[in-house]
C-alpha cells in the first residue's frame, strides 16, 4: 500500500498556501509534516481527506481496497473531536463503529486501552481536554482503517497519555497502516518528515 | 443500514436529552397557540375559522425555530467531516438525518395537535383533519428546510438566513395543507384535492431535498 501525491497544490480564499507538494508513504511508514503555523499542514491533512478540493496535482492510494475511495480508507483526527457533549463516553464511541464500520473492535476493550474504562457512562461534557483527546484516538482503535490522518495528535496529552498513543501508532504501523501527521513535537515514533514552506 | 440506523438514534437521543431541539419546538407551538386566543378575543366562530392556520402556522414556525441545528451542531463540532468522509453515501446520511429530526421534532407537534385544538374551539374532525394534513405536510417542511439548513451550515449566523432561504421554499406545504383543513371543516371544496397535493409535496421533497442538501454539504466543505 502506498499514499502519493504529486505536485499537490491548495488555494484557499484566493492565496496560495502550497504548491507543487510531493510525497510518498509507504504501509508500514510514518510522514511527520511539519512546518510554521499557518504554512497549510491542516490543509493538506484535509486534502487528502477528501474534505478539501485540491487546486492541482493529485494525491492517490495504490494498493488499498479497489472498491473504496481514500477517505472512505482514512481516519482523520482533527482539531474539533467530533464529540456530542450531551452523550455519555460509551454512547459517543459506538455511534461513530456503528457508523462507521467495516472491521470493527469491542467498544469497551478500546475505552481500557485509552484508559477511559473508569468513565464509560460520564456524559463527554464532563471529560477533561486530555480524555477528550483520548476518546477520539479510541475511535481510530474501534474501527480498522489503513491510513491515519492526524492532526496534532498528541495535543493536550499527558506524558503518560503520549507513550500510550506512542504505542498504539506502532502497533498501527506493524499491521501495515500508514500514518500521515502534522505536528511541532516529537511523534514518538520513527517518521519521515515531510517540511511545508521552506525553513522558519 | 447499520450506519443509517445509528445515526438516526444517535440525533433522537440528543433531541431528547436536556438541551436538545425537540421539547424547545413543542413549548414554542404551545406558546403560539394559547397566546392566539388571547390576542384574538372571545369570539368562539372567529376562532374555529382560523383555527386549522394558526395551528399550522404554529407547527411551521416551531419546525423553523429547531432545523437550524440539523447540521450546524455536528459542523462546529468536526463531526460532519467524518460524515462526509465515511462509507455511507451523503444523501442518505441527510435523509436520515432530516428522518430523525422529524420524529423528534415534528411528530410531537402532531401528538400536540388534539390538545390545542381545544384552545381554538375545533371540533374532533376539525382537529383530526388538521392533524392528518400536518401529518402529511410536516416532513416536507423539514426535508425542504434541511437544505436552507446546508447552505447556512458554511456560513457564519446561519440561523437568520435559514429562515429568509426556507419560508419561500415552505410557502406551497401552508397553503395547501390549510387548504385541506379548511376543506375538510367547512367545505366547499373536496379535501382529497389539496390533500393529495400536500403529500405530492412531501414526496417531492423526500427526494430533492437529501440531494440538494448532501451538494450544498460538498460545495461547502472548507
Amino acid at each position: 500500500m502506498q499514499l502519493r501525491g504529486r505536485d499537490v497544490r491548495c488555494v484557499r480564499g484566493g492565496r496560495e498556501v502550497f504548491s507543487g507538494l510531493a510525497f510518498e508513504v509507504a504501509g508500514g511508514e510514518a510522514l511527520a509534516v511539519t512546518g510554521r503555523n499557518g504554512s497549510g499542514k491542516t490543509s493538506l491533512l484535509r486534502l487528502i481527506a477528501g474534505l478539501l478540493v485540491s487546486a492541482g496535482g493529485s494525491v492517490a492510494l495504490d494498493g488499498g481496497d479497489a472498491e473504496l475511495t481514500l477517505p472512505e480508507q482514512a481516519h482523520y483526527l482533527g482539531h474539533r473531536d467530533a464529540l456530542k457533549p450531551a452523550l455519555s463516553v460509551s454512547e459517543n464511541l459506538g455511534f461513530w463503529r456503528d457508523f462507521l464500520g467495516g472491521e470493527v473492535t469491542d467498544a469497551s476493550d478500546c475505552l481500557a486501552v485509552v484508559g477511559l474504562s473508569h468513565a464509560t457512562h460520564l456524559p463527554a461534557a464532563y471529560l477533561s481536554a486530555g480524555q477528550r483527546r483520548r476518546l477520539s484516538l479510541a475511535r481510530l482503535l474501534a474501527v480498522r482503517r489503513p491510513v491515519w490522518l492526524l492532526d496534532e495528535p498528541t495535543a493536550a496529552l499527558d506524558v503518560a497519555g503520549q507513550a500510550m498513543f506512542a504505542s498504539l501508532m506502532r502497533d498501527h504501523l506493524g499491521r501495515g497502516g500508514l500514518i500521515v501527521a502534522a505536528t511541532h513535537g516529537p511523534l514518538g515514533v520513527d517518521a519521515r518528515e515531510l517540511r511545508i514552506g521552506g525553513a522558519s | 443500514m447499520t450506519a443509517l440506523s445509528a445515526l438516526i438514534r444517535r440525533d433522537i437521543r440528543i433531541a431528547l436529552r436536556i438541551g436538545g431541539g425537540a421539547l424547545i419546538g413543542v413549548l414554542f407551538f404551545l406558546t403560539v397557540v394559547v397566546l392566539m386566543p388571547f390576542a384574538v378575543g372571545p369570539d368562539l366562530a372567529l376562532l374555529a375559522r382560523l383555527g386549522p392556520a394558526i395551528l399550522w402556522l404554529g407547527a411551521l414556525l416551531a419546525s423553523l425555530l429547531t432545523l437550524d441545528r440539523l447540521f450546524m451542531a455536528d459542523h462546529e463540532d468536526g463531526s460532519l467531516d467524518l460524515v462526509v468522509m465515511s462509507r455511507t453515501p451523503l444523501e442518505l446520511a441527510c435523509a436520515a438525518k432530516a428522518l430523525a429530526h422529524w420524529l423528534a421534532a415534528g411528530l410531537p407537534l402532531i401528538i400536540a395537535t388534539p390538545v390545542l385544538g381545544l384552545l381554538l374551539n375545533l371540533d374532533m374532525v376539525a382537529t383530526a383533519a388538521v392533524a392528518l394534513t400536518l401529518l402529511a405536510g410536516t416532513p416536507a417542511l423539514t426535508f425542504t428546510g434541511m437544505i436552507g439548513a446546508a447552505l447556512a451550515v458554511t456560513l457564519q449566523r446561519g440561523g437568520l438566513l435559514l429562515a429568509v432561504l426556507v419560508l419561500p421554499l415552505s410557502i406551497p406545504v401552508l397553503i395547501f395543507g390549510v387548504a385541506a383543513s379548511q376543506a375538510a371543516i367547512s367545505g366547499p371544496t373536496s379535501f382529497g384535492a389539496p390533500f393529495s397535493i400536500l403529500c405530492a409535496l412531501s414526496l417531492v421533497s423526500f427526494v430533492v431535498g437529501p440531494f440538494a442538501a448532501a451538494a450544498s454539504l460538498r460545495q461547502g466543505l472548507d
